[in-house]
Parts: structure tokens; sequence; C-alpha cells
């Protein structure tokens, strides 16, 4: 199990953290910033965003797999932002990540069994007979056979070799994995099983997980709280209940009403927020908020002033306008308005 | 066109089969597949990767030829015409006129070496012998109706100046120029962000109303079908195992395969409280194949010998088809409920 940690310190915290690339010509891509949050030990957030949201480099940066410009992450007692490479070598036991795409992140050349192995013989002092022993467990863990450590990763299917990325990040009983969108190169049915087993690993472990997705259904599933990003910055956090069912945000409002409902009757006649228009560039983010350009609620104000994370009834905070201005919500759910007056651009609901 | 296709349906698809030669031999991707779609109706075509959905809309317009693939034996109608067996040059002219397409990735399906206008109005000025200036204006006018904004100045604009989103936007305003009667669109959203993807299929809906067009849709989602399908057709393992109007399918799918799809959805499971139900193990590879039900391995309610030895036949049920010899005994959900579920993910391939 986990080294020792006061149970009430944050296992992961995450302090204003910006990330910074150098595109050219002096240009500067703010893909995260001022992002802070943190995780539990045994607890699982969701980071829930579309495509150049920030939330993959949120999620590199905090593992130091992409280079924090500024702002401080830390591991129980230890920060990592301050450490140097070479002493981020025993940390990468601490702390694991599981991509995307299980076609690429297995080595094609090595059997099962020595991708397992592996991590145990570089971070531990096991013998022989011992990593053999901790690869079979890992590999009941996943749920696959033992028999399959003589086997190369293109005998499997995505599933399966998902299932092997994720016994590989467990294997040193690490304090945090990152899940890099883990289940969405998967089909449905496949999805649902590495979904399933992740729940089953949250319950006996106490690892703590970043669990990194565009699908804010998936998220609900497997994370107890869930942070949503837009351009970079978080717009809402908060139990995943609650974000889920009264979003106190119109992004996260639109996010979860652009999920389809799988019942042909109530998904064609459901209110609705189709956002309008494109995710603006992160070269030139827009003034203010910066869902304003594509929110149905935009105000004045929304242009002229950043909004303040505000205390959302029901836990956590909305990075939002409409909490102090216009119909001053107070902290209230956002799904109200999609009835009432305070549209500003025509909604599209059917 | 002849006198028939006052009649006819749009598209009458009849047990098409697409083989494909592989070093294990030669392997069925399409296996007597068939279906017919009404003019104005969006028929679905849903089923996971390898279930044979893509290529059943490749082979259709002869797209499969060039990817070593070879239709063996069906045909399918085009507005009572014969498209199997016609020369590639008559496809041409069918294709990008009569039949649009739209794909997943719609950068590899323009050209990055010409304006968006350009090979809108390339298209235009081909299939309906429009002149420079027509096809341009066409062009632009069809990039407006997408809801490019400014369409005339961004006509001028090349591919890569656009946003996937705004992409996908140009590919249907291409797919549309020359008012086609029929639109295949093979996982058109499935590469968008959900934002844009609730747009974009509103879109669809809209021009295909407007355009009285047939709508041949393949995606793996549920939800998407759900949203925007008339009729669906489920396919697994090459075959169609369930064929339905969109509201009979939800309200009570009748393969065990359609409703494991639907219960392993995430929205399911929060729609009804209930935990994520997965369907175990994996599709079949098409070299090998099950006998018997092709999807008695992960079927809870599979039977030895019933559903395991002879194959079995699509056969009509209510309203729609169903591949399942159990389907009627199913219904019945003390029955369905007292057969443990397979144990997961030991599954080998």
């Amino acid at each position: 199990m986990t080294t020792t940690s006061e149970s009430r310190v944050p296992k992961l915290r995450v302090e204003d953290l910006e990330v910074t690339f150098d595109v050219g010509r002096g240009r500067k891509l703010h893909a995260v910033d001022g992002v802070s949050f943190h995780v539990d030990e045994g607890e699982t957030l969701g980071l829930v965003g579309e495509s150049g949201s920030g939330k993959s480099t949120t999620g590199m940066a905090v593992l130091r797999l992409a280079e924090p410009t500024s702002g401080r992450v830390y591991l129980g007692d230890t920060e990592v932002t301050g450490l140097r490479s070479r002493q981020l070598r025993p940390l990468r036991k601490r702390m694991q990540i599981v991509f995307q795409d299980p076609y690429s992140s297995l080595d094609p050349s090595m059997t099962i069994g020595q991708q397992l192995d592996e991590p145990l013989k570089v971070h531990t002092s096991l013998s022989k007979a011992e990593r053999r022993a901790r690869v079979d467990e890992a590999l009941d863990t996943v749920k696959l056979s033992r028999r399959y450590t003589s086997r190369y990763p293109n005998e499997f299917s995505g599933g399966q070799r998902q299932r092997i990325a994720i016994a590989r990040a467990m294997i040193l009983d690490p304090e945090l994995v990152v899940c890099d969108e883990p289940v969405s190169a998967l089909d449905v049915s496949t999805q649902s099983q590495i979904v399933n087993l992740l729940l089953g690993i949250q319950e006996q472990s106490r690892t703590s997980f970043l669990f990194i997705a565009h699908d804010l259904a998936v998220v609900r599933l497997v994370s107890a709280r869930t942070a949503v990003m837009y351009l970079g910055q978080l717009v809402e956090t908060g139990p995943s209940a609650r974000v889920y069912d009264a979003p106190a945000h119109p992004y996260t409002a639109a996010l979860n009403s652009a999920i389809p409902i799988p019942d042909p009757d109530r998904q064609r006649t459901r209110d609705r927020i189709v956002l309008g228009g494109d995710q603006p560039s992160p070269l030139t983010p827009p003034s203010g908020c910066r869902f304003r350009t594509r929110c149905p609620f935009a105000m004045e104000v929304c242009a002229e002033e950043a909004p303040p994370q505000y205390p959302i009834d029901g836990g956590g905070y909305a990075a939002c306008h409409l909490h102090t201005h216009g119909p001053q919500l107070r902290g209230a759910s956002v799904l109200p308005l999609i009835h009432g007056d305070h549209l500003t651009t025509p909604l599209v609901s059917r | 066109m002849t006198t028939a296709s006052k009649q006819a349906p749009l598209l009458q698809v009849e047990d098409l089969t697409v083989q494909f030669p592989t070093p294990d031999g030669l392997i069925t991707v399409v296996d007597r597949v068939s279906f017919t779609l009404d003019a104005n109706r969006v028929l679905c075509i849903v089923g996971e990767s390898g279930s044979g959905k893509s290529v059943t809309a490749l082979s259709l317009v002869g797209l499969v030829q060039s990817r070593g693939g070879r239709i063996s034996a069906g045909s399918v109608r085009f507005a009572g015409e014969e498209l199997v067996g016609r020369a590639e040059k008559s496809l041409n002219t069918v294709r990008g006129r009569d039949i649009g397409f739209i794909f997943q990735e719609p950068m590899s399906s323009l050209n990055p070496a010409f304006t968006v206008g350009d090979q809108i109005a390339e298209v235009v000025r081909r299939h309906r012998k429009a002149s420079r200036r027509h096809a341009w204006a066409r062009a632009v006018e069809m990039l407006d109706r997408v809801g490019i904004a400014s369409a005339a100045q961004r006509a001028k604009d090349y591919p890569h100046h656009f946003s996937g989103g705004m992409r996908q936007r140009v590919m249907i305003a291409l797919a549309l120029a020359c008012d086609p009667k029929l639109l295949i669109a093979d996982e058109p959203t499935t590469a968008l962000d959900v934002t844009i993807q609730a747009r974009t299929l509103e879109l669809l809906k809209t021009l295909q109303r407007e355009q009285d067009m047939g709508v041949l849709f393949i995606t793996h989602d549920l939800g998407v079908v759900a949203d925007i399908a008339d009729d669906v057709v489920v396919m697994y393992a090459s075959q169609v195992v369930e064929q339905a109007p969109v509201r009979e399918l939800f309200r009570r799918p009748q393969h065990p395969y359609t409703a494991g799809l639907l219960a392993a959805m995430p929205q399911s499971a929060l729609e009804n409280n209930t935990p994520l139900v997965g369907i175990p193990g994996v599709v079949p590879q098409p070299h090998r194949l099950p006998s018997g039900c092709r999807f008695h391995p992960r079927c809870a309610h599979a039977q030895p010998g019933r559903c395991t030895t002879d194959p079995i036949q699509l056969r009509l049920l209510d309203r729609g088809l169903v591949r399942c010899v159990r389907a009627e005994e199913l219904r019945d959900p003390s029955a369905a409920q007292a057969e443990p579920a397979p144990i997961e993910g030991v599954t080998a391939q």
C-alpha cells in the first residue's frame, strides 16, 4: 500500500498551474492558465473538457511530462515542480499514467510479462520469483489470464491492451495514476468493461486517480468530483452528481446537453443548449470570460472582467458572472435559465 | 433515370456480400446484408468496430475495390438501377451527383492544395455542367447554408484555415452541392467534440428535411441513433442482427446484443441509476467466427445446442427483423434475468 501520509493532506495539490508553449514569432500559447485543484487519497477527480481545453496538458504537467511554466504541484509532501530531472526518477514509482491509445503505449517488441516486469526491475529490489508473483497478481487485478505473459501486444484487442496498460500503471502500487482518455478509443461494449474495471480498482486500492476525459457521462460514472475545463481554465468544479444534475456554468450545461440520451422521444423533445461559434484560438483568448463568445447568456460584464470562482449550492465552484450579475444566481444551477428571459442569443432547442 | 425509379425505393440492398483477401484466406466482411431506404428517411447502421458497417456503406458505390475488397454477391439498386457490376466511369457520374458522401475525417477528403470554394465549384461544374461563375456562386451558397459566416470570403480559404467542426461543415457543403437524393455519412461526427457534434447533427437534420434526401448514416453511437434515425440496422460480426424503426428498437430491443449495447452506455446507467453493464469478451475476428449465433460466446442467454450449432437466420418479428432464436422468450423479464452472466474479460481472441 501507499507510503505513510496524513489523510487530511490531499494526495495531489495543484496550485495556479500554468503551461505556456512558445509557438514561434514571439507568440505564446497558454495551454493551461491558472488551474488549481486537489485530489484526496483514494479519490478520483474527473477532469473534463473538449479538445484544446488544456485537460491533457494539465495531466502531463502534473507528472512533469510537460514542463509547467509556473505554479506548484505537490504529491503528498513532495513538491513535484521543484525537482530536477534526476530527482524525478523515484517519483515515477509514485505516479503513473494510462494513455488513450493502447496501441501505441505498449512496446510491440516486448512480451506482456516483460512489460509488466520492467517497472519492478527498475524500481524495486524484488527477487525474480517475487516479481513473477507481482506480475501474476497484476494480471488478476485487470482480469486477464496469467497465461498471457508470454504473448505480444499485437495478439490482443484494444480493450485487452488497455487492461495491460492499467496493470502496468498499477503494478508499483502508485499513489497517483493519471488516466488520459483511457476509454475514448474503445468500443462501447469494451469501454463499459474498462470503466467497471477501474471502479473495482478504485474500491480496492488507496490510489488517487486524475481521470481525464471529454465524455461527461463517463466522468460522472467514475469520479466522485468533477472539474470542467474550457480554453485552459477551470470553469466549474464540484461533486460529480451536482455538476451533472445541476450545472452552475453554462458551458457545463451545454456539454451535458450535447450528450445524446439513448431514448428517441426524450432526445428529440428535450431542451438543449446547442453552442454557436467555434472555440476561439488559445493564442488570442477573448477578454473577460473566455466562454462569452459562445455563451447564450453573455452580458456586458463578461467582456470586461474575468469571472471569479463563486461557491455553488451543493458543493464546488463556478467561474461565471451569472452568479453575481444579471439573474444573480448566487450559487444556483443555470438550468432554469434555459426557459427564462436571460438569453442574449437565441437557444437552439427542439 | 428509368420510369421504374418512380415506384422503386431510393436504395435497395439485397444480400450484399463483400469479401477481402487476407493472409488467412478470403474473409467475408459483409455477409448477406439487406435493407431498404426510402426517400426522405434516415437509416442508421449501428455497430462496433469490425462489424462491417463502414464497408457496407463504401461498397454501395464501388469504393471497396481500391481497398482490395470485392462484392461477391448481392445487389444494390439506387432508384431502381443496379449499381453492382457497373463500370467505374458510370459509377463516377452517380457518385457526387446523385449520391453524396461525408466521411469521419474531413481533412483526408478535402484537397489541401485548393480553396474550399474551388473544390465545391469543381464538383458542381463536373456534374451539373455549370459555368465557372455559376459553380462558384453555388459553392458560396452552400457554404452559407451550412452556417459558415462570411461565406463569400471564406470560400477563398484553404482547408487548413478551418477548424475540425468547420471542415466537417465544408464537407457537408461539398456533399450536398449537387442536391443528391442520397447522402451516405460514415461516422461524420465521431471525430468532433460533443458540442460540435450536436450542432452538426442539427445541421444535417435540417438539410435532410429541406432537400428531401434519404440519408444512410453509419455510427457506433446509439445516442446519435436516438437523435437522428427513422430506422435502424444493427450489425454484429458482418451480419445484420436486428432491424427496426427507431422507437421500437430503443423501447424493446429484440436482440441481446442490441440490449447489451444500450446497457453498456454510460448515459443508460446514469438515466436509470443502475450500474454500467458491460458486454463480456471481444468482437470475433472475421476469420475465426464462432459456430451458431455469432454473438453466443458473449451472450448471457446463449443455450448450448440451440444457439451454438447451426447458423441463425434473420427473421421477421413484430415490426422488425431479428437474428435470435430466443427473442420471444427473452421478452419475459423473469426468464431473461434467471441466467447468470458469463465471467467477464477472460475470453481470449
